[in-house]
C-alpha cells in the first residue's frame, strides 16, 4: 500500500511543519526595554539581538565572528577599519549603510540617565570616518585591541527609523526597526515579546514564522510551563530539574560551559577586616589572608568535585582558570586545585594558624545557580580543616552595595567573561579607578608585574600576541591564589523531543538557532 | 409596613449626607500628610539599601563608568535633595521615570494595575460568596459533620503558605492532570477602556488557579469570622426573641444574623482587599501573572527607585479610598456608629 | 450546674468537652515539648556546618551517612538530617510565630482601645499611622528592615510585627467604637471613672472575642509568612532554617521527586498549626462571656 504510506508521510510532513511555524520560548529574566541602547543587561540584550545585528557578532564559543561587519583590521595602532556587508536590509525594506551604524554608536554614547550605560564601549572612539558606503574608519586615542570586542555590544539601528526616537517609540515597534531574524510584533512589558520572522534575514532564515519569547523568571513556573505544554522550550534549568529532564523522553536537554565563573574574593589589604577573628571572637594580630599559604590553605580545603556533582548535580565542572574553557585566553595548563584537607591543615599551622580562625561567608541569595548551597557548602569544608564559617546571604539589591563598600572580607561572585584579560583586569589588577582596573577586585590583591602583562596586552593589536599575553599574566596572578577559584556554571536549555538547540557559553537563548529535527 | 431596619438606614444615610463635605475633606488633608511622610521613609529607606547602578551596570565598567551612570540619575545628590527635586516633580505631577524601564512610572503601573486588580477581586469575590454562605452553616449547625468538615477544612486553609499551596495546584492542575494553564494572563479584551481577561474562556481558565490561590487564605479568615458573628447572633437577646416570636429561620438568618455579622466582615473585606493586592506579590510571581505585585518584586530586585515610590503612593492612597468606604458601610450598617465617630 | 466551680475550673470542664480540641492540645504540648527539647533529643545539630557533610546530601528516608547516622525522614541539599531539621526548625517557626503575635496583639490593642477611646486627634494620628502600616506590603518593609539591621532571626520577628499591629489595632477599634457608644460605658463615662477603669474593664473584655478569632489565625499566618519570606530571600538565615524555609529549600526538587526534603517539614508545619488553631477554637468558645450555657 504505496499510497497510503505516501499519505502518511505527506501528513506527518505536514504535521511537523505546521508544528514548526510557531516557537514558545520561556525566559528566565524580565525584559525591560526593547531599545538597544538603554539598558545593557542579558536579558535585553537577549531580547535586542533576535531584532538587530551587532557590526560584530560572537559565536557559540563566545570567539569572534563577522556580523554586519564582513571583516575588520588595525591599519595602525590606533585606527581601526571595518568593511560592512553589502545587500542587508532593514525590515522596513531600506538599505543597511555606514550612515547608520554612525548613527548607531553616537545614540549608544549619548543616551544618558541609565543605571547601566552602553557609553562605556564607544567611549574609547575619538573620531568616526566613512570611507565609502561600505567602510568605516574609527579612531582611538591609544592602542586598543578590545574595539571589536566591544563593538559586538552595540545594536545597529536604522536611523531613518530612530532618529529622535524615545525608548517608547523602540517598545511600540515603531522605531525598532533592525536588520535580525525577527521583526518585532508586540512587547508587552513583563509578559512576553511578539516577533515575527524577517524572511529577507541576510543569515538564513529562521524555522519558525512566530516566536513568542515568554518572561518566567519563576523557576518552577517555567519548567512547570514546559512540562504541561504550555512552551516548546526553556532556559536555566533549575538544577533539581535536570535529571528528569535529562531523563524522559519527552523532552531533551542541552548543556554547555558557561562563561560564568564563580569564585571567593578574600580581603588581602587591612590589617583587621571585618568578621575575621580567632575562634573565640578576639581579633587577630595580622590578616591571616595577606598569608598566600593561608589562601592557598582555603583552596585546598575545598572539595570542587563534591561541590559540582553534589550541589550543582552536575551543571557545572571545576574552575582553575579565571575564564572557562572556549574563552579567548583559558590556560590548559591551570588545574583546579586538589582536595588535600590534610596539607590545608599543615599549610594553615605553618602560617602560624594550628587551630584555625572564624571568619564570615557572604553570598547573595538569588544571583547565580545555586549560590546559597554553595556558600554552606563552602564553609562546611572550611569547618573541617578548622576554619570556623559563617554564611550569610542576602538578595542581590543588598549584596552588591555592601560589597563594594567593603563590608565583607569573603565573599562570593560570579563573573563572565569575553576574554581571559578582561577577567583579570576587573577581578585582580591593582583597582585604579582613573586606568578602570580592579573595579571588581574587592579583595585588592595586587601584583605590578599583573598589571603590567595586562596593559601591554590591550595595546597589542595581534590577537594571537594579545592571547599569549593574557595566558602569561592569568599564570603568573593564579600562583598567587588572589582569589579561590570554585567552578565555572553550565548553561541549560530544555524543550521538547522534536526541537534542537545548538547551545551557547554566553547563555544566550536564541530563537533562530532553535531548529527542527 | 417597611422592616425597621429601613428607617435607620435612611436616617444613617442623611446623617452621612450632612457630615460628608467636612469629613472628606479633613480626611483627605490627613492623607496628604500620610503620602508625604511614607514617600519620605521610602526613599530614606530605599537610599539605605544602595543603587540600582551597582546591579544594573554593566560588570566590563570601570569606576569612572559607574560614577557617570550614579550622576546620570542624579544619585550622587544628598538624599534631602534628591528628595525635594523629587516634591517638586511630584507636585507637577511626575512621580518620574523607572530607571529599569525608562518610562515612566506612574504609566508602567497603571498599565500592570488592571491585572492585580482582576486577580484581587476574583480571589475575594471567590471568598465571600464561599466564604459567608460556608461560615454560616458552620454557625448555624456548628455540630453537624458538615459544620465540623468546614472548619476543619478552613484550618487547612490558612496553614499552608500560598507559595506552597501555589506550587502544589500548579503540579496538580497543569502538570499531572493538564487541565489549566500553568502560568500567565489569556487574552485580554477592552471593557470600557480597560484590558480585562475574564470575559473569554482561554481568560477564566488562566484566572482559576491563581485567584484560587490568592482567595484560600481569605476564604478561611471570612468562614471563620462569620461562623463566629452567627454563633454570637443567635445568642443575642433579640434574635432569641425574634425566634421565639416565631419569625422563619430564613429570616432570622437573613436579617438579624447576618446584620449583625456584617460589620467585622465588611472590615475584614475591605482591609483585606488591601492586603488581596499587597500578597499578590507572591501569587503573581508563582503563576507568572503580569500585574504590579509582580513589577514590585522586581523594581525592589532592582532598587528602581521610582516605581517602588510610585507603586507605595498608589497602593497607600487606594488603601486609604477603601478605608473612607469601609467607614461609610459602617455607618450605614450600624447606626450606634455615626459617621462623626468614623471620621477617625 | 456545680455551683461551687471556680472560673478556672469551669474553664477546664468546659475545655475538656471537645475531644477534638484535648487531641489538638495534646499534639500541641508534644510539639511544644519537641521544641523546647530540641538539642536533646536530635540526632544531630542541623545548625552547626561542621557537622554536615555535602556528600550525604538528599538521601531519601532511612538511610545512612557517612558517619553511621541514620537519617529517618531523609536529609536536604546540605546533609542535614531531615528529622533534627524538624525539631529544630519548630523551635524558630513557632518562636517567630507567638513571640511576634504577642507583641503585634499588645501593641495593637494598646492603639486600637486609645483611638477608640479617646477618639478626635488621637484617633486620627493612630488610624492614619495604621493606614501607613497597613498599605506597606510586608514584604517591603522586611526588605527595608533587612537592608538597615541585616538578617536574623530577631529581625524578622520585628519585622512581622511592623506587619501585623496595625491589623490588631484597626479590628479592635472598629469592635470598640461599637461598645463605646453603649449604654453601660456612656453610664460609666457620666460616672466619672477613670479611663483605664473603663478601657480595661469594659471595653478590652468586649474587645477580646474578635481578637482571639484573628490572633488565632495571625499565629498561623505568622508563620506561613514567616515562611514566605524565607521563599523570598529575606526571612530566617539560611544556615539556620525555619521549617518554611526548609519548605522552600526542598520546594525545587518537589517536581523531580526527591518528596521528602519538603514534604515531611510541610507535614510538620500543617500539624502545628492545625492543632493551635484547634486548642484556640475551643479555647474561644469557652472564653466568650456571651456563648455561656
Amino acid at each position: 500500500m504505496p499510497l497510503r504510506r505516501f499519505l502518511f508521510a505527506v501528513i506527518a510532513a505536514f504535521a511537523l511543519t505546521a508544528h514548526a511555524a510557531e516557537l514558545r520560548i520561556g525566559l528566565a529574566a524580565d525584559v525591560t526595554s526593547l531599545d538597544p541602547h538603554y539598558l545593557n543587561v542579558a536579558p535585553n540584550n537577549n531580547a535586542a539581538w533576535h531584532v538587530f545585528d551587532a557590526l560584530v557578532h560572537v559565536d557559540a564559543n563566545v570567539r569572534l565572528v563577522p556580523g554586519l561587519a564582513i571583516s575588520w583590521r588595525a591599519i595602525d595602532s590606533t585606527t581601526w577599519e571595518f568593511k560592512l556587508r553589502k545587500g542587508v536590509k532593514f525590515h522596513d525594506g531600506s538599505d543597511f549603510t555606514a550612515e547608520d551604524v554612525i548613527f548607531s554608536l553616537e545614540r549608544a554614547a549619548t543616551l544618558a540617565a541609565s543605571p547601566g550605560p552602553f557609553a562605556s564601549f564607544v567611549k574609547p572612539i575619538t573620531a568616526k570616518q566613512i570611507v565609502d558606503p561600505w567602510t568605516i574608519r574609527l579612531k582611538t586615542a591609544a592602542p586598543y585591541a578590545m574595539l571589536p570586542h566591544d563593538l559586538n555590544s552595540i545594536f545597529i539601528v536604522s536611523k531613518k527609523a530612530a532618529t529622535g526616537a524615545r525608548t517608547e517609540d523602540f517598545n511600540s515597534a515603531r522605531a525598532a526597526v533592525g536588520t535580525g531574524p525577527y521583526k518585532l510584533l508586540r512587547f508587552a512589558r513583563g509578559d512576553r515579546v511578539e516577533l515575527a520572522r524577517n524572511d529577507a534575514y541576510w543569515g538564513g532564515k529562521s524555522a519558525w514564522d512566530k516566536v513568542t519569547l515568554r518572561i518566567l523568571p519563576a523557576d518552577t513556573a517555567r519548567v512547570a510551563a514546559l512540562l504541561a505544554g504550555d512552551l516548546d522550550a526553556i532556559e536555566n534549568i533549575p538544577t533539581a530539574d535536570l535529571t528528569r529532564l535529562k531523563t524522559n523522553a519527552n523532552f531533551r536537554l542541552e548543556q554547555k560551559v558557561s562563561w560564568r565563573t564563580m569564585l571567593l574574593h578574600m580581603d588581602q589589604y587591612r590589617d583587621h577586616p571585618p568578621r575575621l577573628s580567632d575562634k573565640t571572637g578576639k581579633p587577630l594580630a595580622k590578616n591571616p589572608f595577606k598569608d598566600a599559604r593561608v589562601r592557598l590553605a582555603v583552596s585546598k580545603a575545598i572539595n570542587r568535585r563534591a561541590i559540582v556533582e553534589r550541589v550543582m548535580e552536575g551543571d557545572a565542572i571545576a574552575a582553575g582558570n579565571l575564564v572557562s574553557p572556549p574563552v579567548f585566553g583559558y590556560v590548559d595548563a591551570l588545574k583546579p586545585e586538589i582536595y588535600e584537607p590534610e596539607a590545608a591543615k599543615k599549610l594553615l599551622a605553618e602560617a602560624g594558624y594550628p587551630d584555625g580562625f572564624a571568619l564570615t561567608l557572604y553570598a547573595p541569595n538569588d544571583r547565580y545557580v545555586n549560590d546559597e548551597q554553595v556558600a554552606q557548602t563552602v564553609a562546611q569544608m572550611l569547618a573541617r580543616v578548622g576554619i570556623q564559617t559563617k554564611v550569610e546571604t542576602m538578595p542581590a539589591s543588598v549584596y552588591f552595595g555592601r560589597a563594594r563598600a567593603g563590608e565583607f572580607s569573603f565573599a562570593l561572585l560570579g563573573w563572565g567573561s569575553f576574554s581571559g584579560d578582561l577577567a583579570l583586569r576587573a577581578l585582580v589588577a591593582t583597582p585604579n579607578a582613573d586606568k578602570g582596573y580592579g573595579a571588581w577586585n574587592w579583595g585588592r590583591y595586587s601584583n605590578p608585574k599583573v598589571d603590567a602583562l595586562l596593559e601591554q596586552g590591550f595595546a597589542t593589536l595581534d590577537e594571537k600576541k594579545r592571547e599569549a599575553l593574557a595566558r602569561e599574566a592569568a599564570m603568573l596572578a593564579l600562583k598567587d591564589v588572589p582569589v579561590i577559584l570554585l567552578h565555572h556554571q553550565l548553561a541549560s536549555w530544555a524543550m521538547k523531543k522534536g526541537i534542537a538547540y545548538r547551545p551557547r557559553t554566553d547563555e544566550y537563548t536564541f530563537a533562530h538557532q532553535f531548529r527542527p529535527q | 409596613m417597611a422592616p425597621p431596619y429601613m428607617g435607620i438606614l435612611h436616617s444613617a444615610f442623611w446623617t452621612l449626607i450632612f457630615s460628608m463635605p467636612v469629613f472628606i475633606v479633613r480626611r483627605l488633608m490627613q492623607s496628604v500628610l500620610v503620602l508625604c511622610f511614607m514617600s519620605l521613609l521610602v526613599f530614606v529607606g530605599v537610599y539605605a539599601i544602595g543603587n540600582p547602578v551597582d546591579i544594573l551596570i554593566n560588570p566590563q565598567a570601570d569606576q569612572a563608568d559607574i560614577e557617570r551612570a550614579i550622576a546620570a540619575l542624579g544619585l550622587d545628590k544628598p538624599l534631602w535633595q534628591q528628595y525635594l527635586i523629587f516634591l517638586k516633580q511630584a507636585l507637577a505631577g511626575d512621580l518620574g521615570k523607572s530607571f529599569a524601564y525608562n518610562i515612566p512610572a506612574i504609566q508602567l503601573i497603571l498599565e500592570r494595575m488592571p491585572a492585580t486588580l482582576e486577580l484581587a477581586l476574583a480571589a475575594t469575590g471567590m471568598a465571600v460568596f464561599l466564604g459567608i454562605p460556608l461560615g454560616l452553616w458552620a454557625g448555624l449547625k456548628p455540630d453537624s459533620w458538615p459544620g465540623k468538615l468546614i472548619m476543619t477544612g478552613s484550618i487547612l486553609g490558612f496553614s499552608l503558605p500560598t507559595f506552597w499551596v501555589g506550587l502544589m495546584l500548579i503540579m496538580l492542575f497543569a502538570v499531572e492532570l493538564g487541565w489549566l494553564p500553568s502560568n500567565g494572563r489569556g487574552p485580554t479584551t477592552e471593557l470600557l477602556g480597560i484590558p480585562v481577561s475574564f470575559l473569554s474562556w482561554e481568560g477564566v481558565r488562566h484566572l482559576i488557579l491563581p485567584a484560587t490561590n490568592l482567595a484560600l487564605f481569605k476564604l478561611s479568615l471570612i468562614i471563620r469570622l462569620t461562623r463566629a458573628g452567627t454563633r454570637e447572633a443567635l445568642l443575642q437577646d433579640y434574635v432569641k426573641f425574634a425566634r421565639a416570636k416565631g419569625l422563619s429561620s430564613t429570616r432570622v438568618v437573613g436579617v438579624h444574623v447576618l446584620k449583625n455579622i456584617m460589620i467585622p466582615i465588611v472590615t475584614v473585606i475591605g482591609l483585606e482587599f488591601g492586603s488581596v493586592i499587597a500578597f499578590a506579590i507572591v501569587t503573581e510571581s508563582i503563576f507568572a501573572w503580569p500585574g504590579m505585585g509582580k513589577l514590585i518584586i522586581d523594581s525592589i530586585n532592582v532598587l528602581d527607585r521610582p516605581v517602588i515610590v510610585a507603586y507605595l503612593l498608589i497602593i497607600v492612597s487606594l488603601f486609604i479610598l477603601i478605608n473612607l468606604a469601609v467607614d461609610i458601610v459602617y455607618s450605614l450598617l450600624d447606626p450606634r456608629v455615626r459617621i462623626s465617630e468614623a471620621k477617625g | 450546674m456545680q455551683r461551687e466551680q471556680t472560673p478556672l475550673q469551669r474553664i477546664v470542664a468546659d475545655f475538656a468537652e471537645s475531644r477534638l480540641a484535648l487531641s489538638g492540645l495534646a499534639v500541641l504540648t508534644l510539639i511544644l515539648l519537641v521544641a523546647l527539647f530540641a538539642p536533646l533529643i536530635s540526632p544531630q545539630n542541623p545548625y552547626d556546618l561542621a557537622q554536615l557533610d555535602v556528600l550525604d546530601s538528599r538521601l531519601p528516608p532511612g538511610s545512612r551517612s557517612g558517619d553511621g547516622l541514620t537519617f529517618w525522614l531523609g536529609s536536604d541539599d546540605q546533609g542535614r538530617d531531615i528529622l533534627s531539621g524538624i525539631f529544630y526548625g519548630l523551635r524558630i517557626s513557632l518562636g517567630v510565630g507567638v513571640a511576634s503575635t504577642l507583641c503585634a496583639v499588645i501593641i495593637g490593642l494598646t492603639m486600637g482601645l486609645c483611638a477608640a477611646y479617646f477618639g478626635g486627634r488621637t484617633d486620627g494620628v493612630i488610624m492614619r499611622f495604621v493606614d501607613i502600616q497597613l498599605s506597606f506590603p510586608a514584604i517591603l518593609i522586611a526588605l527595608i528592615l533587612l537592608a538597615l539591621l541585616g538578617q536574623g532571626i530577631g529581625k524578622t520577628i520585628f519585622a512581622l510585627i511592623m506587619v501585623q499591629w496595625a491589623y490588631y489595632a484597626r479590628t479592635v477599634r472598629s469592635t470598640a467604637l461599637v461598645e463605646r457608644r453603649k449604654e453601660y460605658i456612656e453610664a460609666a463615662v457620666c460616672l466619672a471613672l477613670p479611663p483605664s477603669r473603663i478601657v480595661f474593664r469594659h471595653l478590652l473584655p468586649n474587645c477580646l472575642p474578635p481578637l482571639i478569632v484573628i490572633a488565632t489565625v495571625q499565629v498561623a499566618a505568622a508563620i506561613a509568612l514567616e515562611a514566605t519570606l524565607s521563599y523570598l530571600g529575606i526571612g530566617v538565615p539560611i544556615t539556620e532554617p525555619s521549617l518554611g524555609l526548609l519548605i522552600k529549600n526542598g520546594f525545587d526538587y518537589m517536581l523531580s521527586g526527591k518528596y521528602w526534603i519538603s514534604f515531611f517539614p510541610g507535614i510538620a508545619l500543617l500539624v502545628t498549626i492545625v492543632s493551635i488553631n484547634l486548642v484556640a477554637d475551643q479555647l474561644r468558645d469557652v472564653l466568650n462571656p456571651r456563648l455561656q450555657k
